[in-house]
């Protein structure tokens, strides 16, 4: 079977770890080519051919796929789409404004966030936040997936598959880029670091999440924050982990501060090692930690800091 | 302009989920049910709209089970003008994909021509994600998802959308599909007397074969399981003695 993996690129930049990680899952299916869409992809596109188990990488130039917009890129994804059993995409944001229309287009359906490919046709996928896994097989034609990249090792590098340029399937102006407004950071980001530290409605204020950050930068760790923080206006909502947030599965998870609502834990409970600092020893986020410390955090949190 | 809002009656965020020892799905009998939160937020921005003086009329349509009739009700108690209700479904338990709704839904849009659709965007029940993805290509329209700003500017929305890393500000064509993020705005509480002036206004009821739209699903739900828990660790007693599990037992620093 071939299988149309849709490369994670934003502007001209691969999203490698996103892409590798879902190039893993697109592998357990059939022969993968790998589509690159952006302005300016001839270095995306050299990267994506270096994963092991690309057969192919079709790289489409053009303007009108610079800015992720949603309408040409599904365009073109339909038009490749007659060659291949399946096309899946890593559930980024960009992934899941376009895999729907991709589907819709297509007339099957989607099947977002997957976590396993139990064969071919069978999927199993997290419902109602995490709360239950449901096994979901399609009866389409071509199965259109995104998938969940925090549960999928990220495919090695060591191939070198041939580039195939293609022309773009031209724009209907239905929507146009005005401006993207990124946190610039030095931090890893927060979907592939390797330690995410994250603050909780405990932290207090918008100041206090001060301490989190020095932890993480100590650590050469991403920051994050639950709901409740973000809500309180403690921490940018791109930083949110949980259902309504970014699902993280790093090395080790900190969490400080977090009481550890069902939302929160759908977002971080893959995680290798999880640490939880708390006040409240009956929180429930002890329920899921590796290891956990009841005490202040605004005690806790400078000692742990400098004693790294 | 006309907007249509799609409403979708689902567990209530507040419950505990809780898989059924068979595997066949979610319990769903006797649990309280509510509107999904983010179409409570889709609602809401029609009626500013409307407040505003950019929209006229708010049309909300729920599609599934008859009792789905409740949560039209409180969107009409909201402010929103009149419902659709869809009977597609007999059993609580029965879900329709997002497919079938969004060909539902262009048979509602061709019929009452909105000139703007706004969604939640996504429901807490099947996490999907993906209506308004499915309305906007079958209508051939633009689309502006997961937004949490919007404005109106003669025949173009400017949309805000949250994105991974930031955010990101598009123009559309009108007529679009805007899908609605948590912060887009915060919710009304219908008010009693409204709750009372919503029981009287019209709720049309209509069936899928109005529409000519097959419901039927296209994915099989083979099981549903509980997700692989996770067991809980020790406690620390100090920091020193975290760093030390960390560094000596876990590997992880």
């Amino acid at each position: 079977m071939a299988v149309l993996l849709i490369a994670e690129v934003t502007g001209a930049t691969l999203g490698a770890d996103s892409t590798a990680k879902a190039l893993t899952a697109a592998k357990a299916l059939g022969d993968v080519t790998v589509l690159v869409a952006g302005a300016g992809v001839d270095g995306a596109a050299a990267e994506a051919a270096q994963f092991a188990g690309v057969s192919k990488v079709l790289a489409a130039d053009d303007a009108a796929y610079g800015n992720g917009l949603a309408e040409p890129l599904a365009d073109l994804i339909v038009g490749l789409a007659p060659g291949y059993s399946h096309i899946l995409a890593p559930a980024t944001s960009a992934a899941k404004n376009v895999m729907p229309r991709v589907a819709a287009l297509l007339d099957v359906m989607v099947i977002s966030e997957i976590t396993a490919v139990v064969d071919a046709d069978t999927f199993e996928r997290p419902i109602y936040a995490g709360n239950a896994v449901q096994t979901v097989k399609s009866a389409d034609a071509t199965k259109v997936a995104t998938v969940r990249t925090a549960t999928f090792e990220a495919a090695a590098k060591g191939g070198s598959a041939p580039v195939e340029k293609i022309g773009a399937a031209g724009d209907k102006g239905l929507s146009a880029w005005v401006e993207d407004k990124v946190a610039a950071s030095d931090r890893p980001e927060l979907t592939s670091a390797k330690i995410v530290v994250s603050g909780g409605r405990g932290v207090g204020s918008e100041e206090n999440f001060a301490m989190i950050e020095k932890l993480a930068d100590k650590l050469g760790a991403a920051v994050g924050a639950s709901r409740a923080a973000v809500d309180s206006g403690y921490a940018p909502n791109d930083w949110q982990v949980g259902q309504t947030g970014k699902v993280v599965a790093p090395q080790l998870y900190i969490a400080v501060g977090i009481s550890g609502a069902i939302q929160h834990l759908a977002g971080m409970k893959d995680s290798k090692v999880i640490v939880a600092i708390n006040k409240d020893e009956e929180a429930p986020i002890f329920q899921v930690a590796d290891y956990g410390l009841v005490g202040d955090l605004f005690a806790v949190l400078p000692e742990l800091t400098e004693k790294l | 302009m006309k907007v249509l809002v799609p409403v979708k009656r689902v567990i209530d965020y507040n419950v505990k989920v809780r898989v059924k020892a068979d595997g066949t799905g979610v319990d769903l009998a006797n649990v309280k049910m509510s509107m999904n939160p983010f179409d409570e937020i889709a609602v809401e921005a029609a009626i500013r709209l409307r407040e505003a003086g950019t929209a006229t009329e708010v049309v909300v349509v729920s599609i599934g089970v008859k009792q789905a009739q409740e949560t039209l009700r409180t969107a009409l108690a909201m402010g929103a003008d009149r419902a659709i209700l869809i009977e597609a479904a007999s059993d609580v338990h029965q879900d329709i994909e997002p497919l079938a709704v969004a060909k539902l839904l262009k048979g509602v849009v061709d019929a009452e021509a909105p000139g703007l659709v706004i969604c939640g965007k996504q429901a807490i029940d099947n996490d999907m994600n993906a209506t308004g993805q499915m309305l906007s290509a079958l209508l051939g329209w633009s689309q502006a998802t997961f937004a949490s700003d919007l404005a109106i500017e003669g025949d173009q929305a400017v949309v805000t959308r949250e994105v991974d890393g930031g955010m990101q500000t598009i123009k559309v064509k009108m007529p679009t599909i805007v899908t609605v993020d948590l912060r887009m705005n915060e919710p009304r509480y219908a008010s009693l007397p409204n709750i009372m002036k919503a029981k009287k206004k019209p709720l049309e009821e209509k069936t899928p074969a109005d529409y000519g739209v097959d419901v039927a699903p296209r994915l099989t739900v083979v099981k549903t399981a509980e997700p692989a828990g996770r067991k809980a660790g020790v406690k620390v007693g100090s920091v020193d003695e975290l760093i030390a599990k960390l560094k000596d037992e876990a590997g992880v620093i």
